[in-house]
């Protein structure tokens, strides 16, 4: 089956406008998965299409690898648990900037180098616009590639998840992008030189490698947008480099969507965009361990118990250690017996809580947890002086007042959940160790909040028991 | 060390320095407690709850005799008499008008912390007895002003006719302030309030009052750095005092509760609006033992001008005995628990501590008042900082704007120079990918938070469009592109079929 190349381009068209769909679907609740199936359906269409294309050859070698490929998706996709989401997508990211070089490797091999000294001016001007499209696409894909392996182990817990601190690393990093931008010149003006490409390709993989090791892992969440964003160019990269528009549209769609996206999420943070991507957090983090905050005051699961049948209004501040505990369930057990008892129970959801962006609502909405009592932040700050009981399961930065309140804090001006300003706040804890930014939270301290020590899911349950 | 807990004296004072939890509270900190005989009865404590709690029962002269003395009311000259040299005392002392006082204490050596000098920090909020007492004034206000007033404050429909809500206008948006705005709201009163600092419209707002603005700005900032309000221009004062009387002809309640510490309570209320009044109105003066804010106001008393009833009264704290008592009991315990960290019962002036600094004024031999001054609340430094931050991010916007301009003309003009030279081709593609480039941006923007993680899925999945390059390339003839190609779109299958599965699987959860 072949078809023409007229319809080619109309099934490419229709693709193209399945995915803008697709992107629009998924930013409402209500159409978010017609938004997904529009993808789906898109994608097929998409790769119908270029099989059935006459210039394609080989089919039997596509359709093998893409059976194999089919498969290990699915497996990996029905395995994961949730909390392990942010890791599967890093790992996705990865497959994408790999494959991005290797494509732009091929589009190089291509080439017929032979021919070169014939060429009139306009074609010698399209063979160098194609090196540079080449030249871009390796290096965005190589820089996608290693980035998001790191991304994938500091998630993991393989790679330390503190910033890397090499001496001079934003010169380093200048340096290989000036040194990258050298051997793009020279690549085009020889016209192509396999050694350079290589020698690039080995940059831009430890660029990658480095740019990533350099973010803390609080910021993971943006880190894993960035390289979303990266993996789009890298395939818009490619689409240059083939001629090929639904690669361009496609790789263009998904590389602003996640520039905007993690743009959202350094707002909410209020960090630097820049100085996120060039791994800023944590520079001039002076932390201050001398301060004595006064003492905490402990708590047992009976005792919370007994504060929550008081309580009239209730509202629950989860983050990463709810994840870690896989408290998700408990916590909705709990949530529906209050409700049942009468009590306004609802969830406080920081943008940054966890550790992708709406990591909280995903792993809440695993457990059953209806939306519309999950509220985001700026949606429930101001009820939090009317609120009986915050429990604070798991979340520590996102819940700092130093962030609002010590100008000096290395999170200062980052807007958080005001707890504190409940008249009870329980917080879950498994010992008094910082949070991901490494800072003390004077929360803990205060008058009006309790401690809850050990693992976020046995609390719960005892919580839910002495109810 | 031994707390005592006097009978308070001065007339018509029905509180008392402790409550039997409070002591149960401070035994637990190590102290004895030893109570007059008789302290709590007028806040109806019982000596018997004070025994039950842990407390022993003394005589006066005993009780005075005490390491610590814990009082509401400043002692007076011969209580003074009665205590130890070397003694500490904690109570309302207004050091600025009590010379005599402060120097009785220092003869004695008596180390005094003054709770009115309680700093407005979020540290010290729990010691704040200026804030929990001023809680209960509004409240009271409110109440005593129901108490005179001949009529409902929620307006009503019912077969005998229809009764209008009353409207109060409430001055000085403080904690009594705030506290009388949503004791008279819950009511069911209409009610409006006035502050000089435009800053507290949002907690007006947040109790369920209308906020009175002023046409007219104050040059500059309006808090005086310690958490309080300060005294105002002539050209403010002058038009909010038009606002006064416009409002006082149609208000039926006025309760005022401006205060400026250590001065005298400012006139907002004149005779001439209290006559432009209706009959049967009634204002509440909380600031009468300061001189009241209204010129007809005798402190203490209710005094009756043309059927406009102004109500004088000083003691409204006094009026809730039981509650006052507790919550600056609580107060003390909170304090307590700030100078007796070790909780071994003994007390420890630590100046290194402002809030501890802030509110001794007498320390052994020596009187420290008053101390040095510290800035607690953020609000006012702000716009000081404000000029300098705002040129600064000009600056910076300039500049921006003009790299951007920079970057925008280098843009346009590389664009030119590439769409000069390179084939008709490529610009079409170029076109495409910058039109492809605007509608991500405008897709994702208004992305509900909770969709975020899928997503980036979903884009994860669909940027395995990777595949087609690859698909395209297999059918080379080179065997190495072939594997590459291969490989290339192995690996992009795994990225496009996990990503729409683990999408599908988190939106499947997503339930309403």
């Amino acid at each position: 089956m072949e078809f023409s190349q007229g319809l080619i381009s109309a099934a490419y068209i229709l693709a193209a406008l399945l995915f803008i769909f697709s992107l629009s679907g998924l930013s409402k609740q209500q159409t978010a998965e017609t938004g997904n199936w529009y993808g789906i359906v898109g994608m097929a269409i998409a790769l119908i299409a270029t099989i059935a294309d006459p210039r394609v050859d080989n089919v039997w070698i596509i359709l093998v690898t893409m059976l194999i490929g089919a498969t290990i998706g699915l497996q990996l996709a029905k395995k994961v648990e949730m909390t392990q989401m942010p890791e599967l997508v890093a790992i996705l990211h990865s497959f994408v900037g790999l494959a991005a070089v290797l494509v732009g490797f091929n589009s190089y091999f291509e080439m017929d180098h032979s021919v070169m000294a014939n060429f009139t001016d306009s074609q010698q001007m399209a063979t160098n616009i194609h090196l540079v499209e080449v030249f871009l696409g390796v290096f965005i894909g190589a820089v996608t590639f290693t980035g998001s392996i790191v991304a994938f182990g500091k998630l993991r817990g393989i790679i330390n998840s503190a910033a890397l601190m090499l001496p001079h690393r934003h010169k380093l990093n200048l340096a290989a992008g000036v040194l990258s931008f050298v051997l793009m010149v020279l690549f085009v003006q020889q016209g192509g030189g396999d050694n350079l490409l290589y020698l690039m390709a080995l940059i831009a993989f430890v660029f990658g490698w480095h740019l990533v090791a350099s973010i803390g892992g609080a910021d993971m969440p943006v880190v894993v947008s960035m390289l979303n964003s990266y993996s789009g160019w890298a395939a818009a990269a490619a689409g240059f480099m083939l001629s090929n528009d639904l690669l361009i549209v496609t790789g263009a769609l998904v590389g602003s969507s996640g520039a905007i996206l993690s743009y959202i999420m350094c707002k909410a943070m209020n960090r630097s965009f820049i100085s996120v991507i060039a791994g800023g957090f944590g520079t001039n983090v002076v932390i201050d361990t001398d301060t004595d905050y006064g003492d905490h005051f402990e708590i047992n699961a009976e005792a919370v118990a007994d504060m929550l049948n008081g309580a009239k209004s209730v509202i629950i501040a989860p983050g990463y250690g709810m994840a870690v505990a896989q408290a998700q369930y408990p916590v909705y057990k709990l949530t529906q017996t209050l409700k049942d008892k009468g009590v306004d129970v609802r969830f406080a959801i920081h943008p940054v809580a966890g550790r992708l962006p709406g990591h909280m609502n995903v792993l809440l909405a695993e457990a059953k947890v209806p939306y519309d009592i999950v509220l985001g932040m700026e949606e429930i700050n101001d009820d939090f002086p009317e609120t009986d009981v915050v429990l604070v399961i798991g979340a520590n930065d996102t819940v700092n007042p130093a962030a609002a309140e010590d100008p000096t804090s290395p999170i200062a001006g980052m807007p958080v959940l005001e707890v504190w300003k409940a008249k009870n706040v329980v917080v879950f804890k498994r010992s008094m160790a910082t949070g991901y930014a490494g800072v003390q939270n004077p929360l803990f301290f205060k008058d009006n909040t309790q401690m809850l020590f050990g693992d976020a899911k046995d609390s719960v349950e005892a919580i839910f028991k002495a109810l | 060390m031994i707390i005592g807990i006097p009978k308070e004296t001065l007339s018509g004072e029905n509180r008392v320095a402790s409550a039997p939890t409070a002591v149960a509270a401070l035994l637990k900190l190590g102290f004895e407690v030893q109570v007059q005989k008789g302290c709590g009865t007028k806040a109806s404590f019982t000596d018997q709850e004070f025994i039950e709690a842990g407390a022993s029962v003394v005589t006066k002269k005993n009780v005075w005799q005490s390491d610590i003395i814990f009082k509401v009311n400043p002692p007076s000259i011969e209580e003074i008499e009665l205590m130890k040299d070397g003694a500490n005392l904690i109570s309302f002392i207004a050091p600025a008008q009590n010379d005599d006082i402060l120097a009785a204490l220092k003869a004695k050596s008596i180390t005094t912390l003054a709770m009115e000098m309680v700093p407005r920090m979020t540290r010290s909020q729990s010691m704040d007895a200026l804030s929990s007492m001023a809680n209960i004034a509004g409240y009271r206000a409110v109440i005593e002003a129901t108490h005179h007033f001949g009529r409902f404050l929620t307006g009503q429909i019912t077969a005998a006719g229809k009764m209008p809500p009353a409207k109060v206008m409430i001055i000085g948006a403080g904690v009594a302030g705030l506290a009388a705005i949503g004791t008279a709201s819950s009511l069911g009163a209409i009610v409006r309030a006035f502050d000089t600092r435009p800053e507290v419209k949002e907690q007006i707002e947040s109790m369920g009052a209308e906020f009175l603005e002023l046409d007219y700005e104050e040059p500059e900032d309006t808090g005086s750095g310690d958490g309080y309000a300060k005294e105002m221009s002539k050209a403010f004062i002058d038009a909010e005092m038009a606002l006064f009387a416009e409002q006082a002809k149609d208000v039926d309640i006025i309760i005022t509760t401006a205060m400026i510490p250590g001065k005298p309570a400012p006139k907002l209320i004149t005779t001439a609006m209290v006559e432009s009044m209706k009959t049967g109105s009634i204002v509440v003066d909380l600031a009468a033992a300061g001189g009241g804010n209204c010129e007809l106001t005798e402190a203490g008393k209710v005094v009756n001008a043309n059927g406009v009833k102004i109500i004088g009264y000083t003691d409204l704290v006094s009026r809730l005995p039981n509650q006052s008592s507790q919550l600056y009991a609580n107060n003390l315990v909170s304090l307590a628990k700030l100078l007796c960290k070790e909780k071994n019962g003994t007390f420890n002036i630590d100046f290194e501590d402002v809030v501890i600094r802030n509110m001794t004024v007498v320390k052994g031999n020596e009187i420290t008042f008053p101390p040095p001054p510290i800035q607690v609340s953020a609000a006012p430094v702000k716009p000081k900082a404000e000029p300098v931050k705002a040129v600064e991010v000009k600056k910076e916007e300039s500049m921006s704007q003009g790299k951007k301009h920079i970057f925008m003309a280098a843009g346009a003009l590389l664009f030119a120079w590439v769409a000069s030279v390179a084939p008709a081709d490529f610009l079409s593609h170029f076109t495409v990918f910058v039109l492809a480039c605007v509608i991500g941006y405008n897709v994702v923007w208004n992305v509900s938070h909770s969709l975020h993680t899928p997503l980036m899925s979903v884009t994860n999945a669909i940027s395995g469009i990777i595949v087609v390059g690859a698909v395209l390339q297999v059918g080379n003839s080179n065997p190495l592109i072939q594997v590459l190609a291969g490989v290339a779109i192995l690996i992009a299958t795994i990225n496009i079929v996990g990503g729409f599965v683990v999408t599908k699987r988190m939106l499947k959860m997503f339930r309403k």
